[in-house]
């Protein structure tokens, strides 16, 4: 049986759907918020999406610091953004 | 070009740094000499921990003098500085390490250092990342951490404040109440004060230093994971081990969420490379300790080398081989803590008073007939 083409997952909360092999970093531009905050309060988001520039940090699942652009989408997944 | 001060300080890491400050306060004409910038070297590489540590009473006189130092100045020290009391708890694996939480006590408290002796549950209450079960462990709540090159970098621009000249130059030579820098220039004093950790051995031959390298991890950013220094009770027989290397679980929450994990000591290790071989024994040390440790991130390792003496004490006050010459040296792994206790005892000695604790064990005199001449 093929897998279904959309995935559902939360960001910060908010439903998002997804296609299959989408990044959890495009997740968080499709719910149009920053991936994270810097340390003096600016607001951050993927800039390399290849998993050099730690910008797109996200908590994934409870696990804090994921590089979100490396990481795929799964349905159910619970995504946060600082 | 010359010049001609009371005192000439060589090194600015933080016991120089605070040597500085301690001599500019007392109205003393300062000048200090750093090639690599305040607050670098062993500074830079070291942990941040003021602790009160018993290896000797020499010892635990010198670290509870200046961890009081550290408290009278924590109020006034700027944001970077990063200054917490967080308290340190030695953790206790088995009854054996718990009858040393309750020898410690003792100790402490008969120097009148306040501490508290927790059971395993009280641990795990405290501490809910430990693994389980642990004996217990003694809490010293006056223990604190700050970022070291903060504190220097206060320390000296206090000093500069009042008058202190500083010069970013290489020292050539030091001896006989001249202090010769790389550009020529020539510092003249009668009071010279060799205060460049491990270093000193270029520039005073003889020095009964060796250099103790060591190791530490940092993490990304994870507010909470511990709350506490945390240092394994086994940290003590490898500490006072002279010779051989040696790991042990030594973990310190920063201010910025952020966790060190250390810590690691070898002779001989004169490479500044990060030796893969250590820090995997250090980490897997910490995640005996700490199971979870191992899903956070590390995001950099570096090594410093600490200046060791053979008898874990440091060198404070005049060097006989020399007139002029002053030492600030040789304080292993706890120049941080014992920087101020140290720029006390060694300007209290400068201008011939009797220092707040006895200066005796520290005097670079007592290793006077083992000198090793080149």
């Amino acid at each position: 049986m093929p897998e279904p083409a959309s995935l559902h997952l939360l960001v910060n909360d908010v439903p998002i759907t997804v296609s299959r092999g989408t990044t959890v970093a495009s997740a968080i531009l499709i719910a149009g918020i920053p991936t994270r905050q810097s340390v003096s309060g600016e607001a951050r988001g993927p800039l390399c999406g290849m998993g050099i520039c730690f910008e797109c940090r996200a908590t994934i699942d409870g696990v804090r610091h994921q590089r979100s652009c490396q990481v795929l989408c799964a349905e159910e997944m619970e995504v946060r953004t600082s | 070009m010359t010049g001609s001060w009371d005192v000439v300080i060589v090194g600015a890491g933080i016991v120089g740094a605070a040597c500085a400050f301690e001599c500019v306060s007392r109205g003393m004409r300062t000048a200090v000499v750093e090639a690599n910038g305040i607050g670098g070297g062993a500074t830079a590489a070291g942990m941040g921990h003021i602790v009160v540590m018993d290896d000797s009473s020499a010892q635990l006189a010198l670290t509870h003098y200046s961890q009081t130092l550290w408290q009278q100045v924590s109020a006034v020290l700027p944001a970077n500085v990063e200054y917490e009391q967080c308290g340190t708890l030695w953790v206790a694996t088995d009854d054996e390490e718990m009858q040393e939480v309750h020898r410690k006590r003792e100790v402490y408290a008969a120097a009148g250092v306040a501490t508290e002796i927790l059971d395993g549950r009280m641990l795990a209450d405290t501490e809910p990342q430990l693994r389980r079960p642990l004996a217990g462990a003694l809490l010293v709540p006056s223990d604190a951490v700050l970022y070291p090159p903060c504190a220097a970098g206060y320390l000296m621009a206090e000093a500069r404040r009042h008058g202190a000249q500083f010069y970013r130059r290489k020292v050539r030579s030091a001896h006989s109440g001249k202090v010769r820098l790389d550009d020529g220039t020539q510092l003249h004093s009668k009071r010279i004060v060799i205060a460049s950790g491990a270093d000193a051995c270029e520039l005073v031959a003889g020095l009964p230093i060796k250099k103790r390298k060591g190791h530490l991890v940092i993490t990304d950013r994870y507010p909470g994971f511990v709350r506490h220094q945390l240092v394994e009770l086994g940290y003590l027989k490898s500490a006072h081990s002279s010779t051989a290397d040696s790991v042990a679980f030594n973990v310190q929450p920063r201010k910025t969420g952020q966790l060190l994990i250390g810590s690691s000591r070898q002779y001989g290790a004169e490479d500044a490379a990060a030796n893969q071989h250590t820090v995997a024994a250090m980490t897997a040390r910490a995640q005996w300790y700490l199971p979870k440790i191992g899903e956070l991130s590390a995001i950099r390792v570096w090594t410093g080398f600490r200046a060791a003496t053979p008898d874990k004490l440091p060198l404070i006050g005049h060097w006989p081989e020399d007139d002029s010459l002053f030492l600030a040296t040789g304080h292993e792994g706890l120049g941080i803590t014992t920087s101020l206790g140290t720029a006390r005892i060694l300007v209290d000695t400068l201008e011939g008073a009797e220092p707040s604790i006895p200066g005796a064990p520290y005097l670079p005199g007592r290793f006077a007939g083992s000198v090793v001449r080149a």
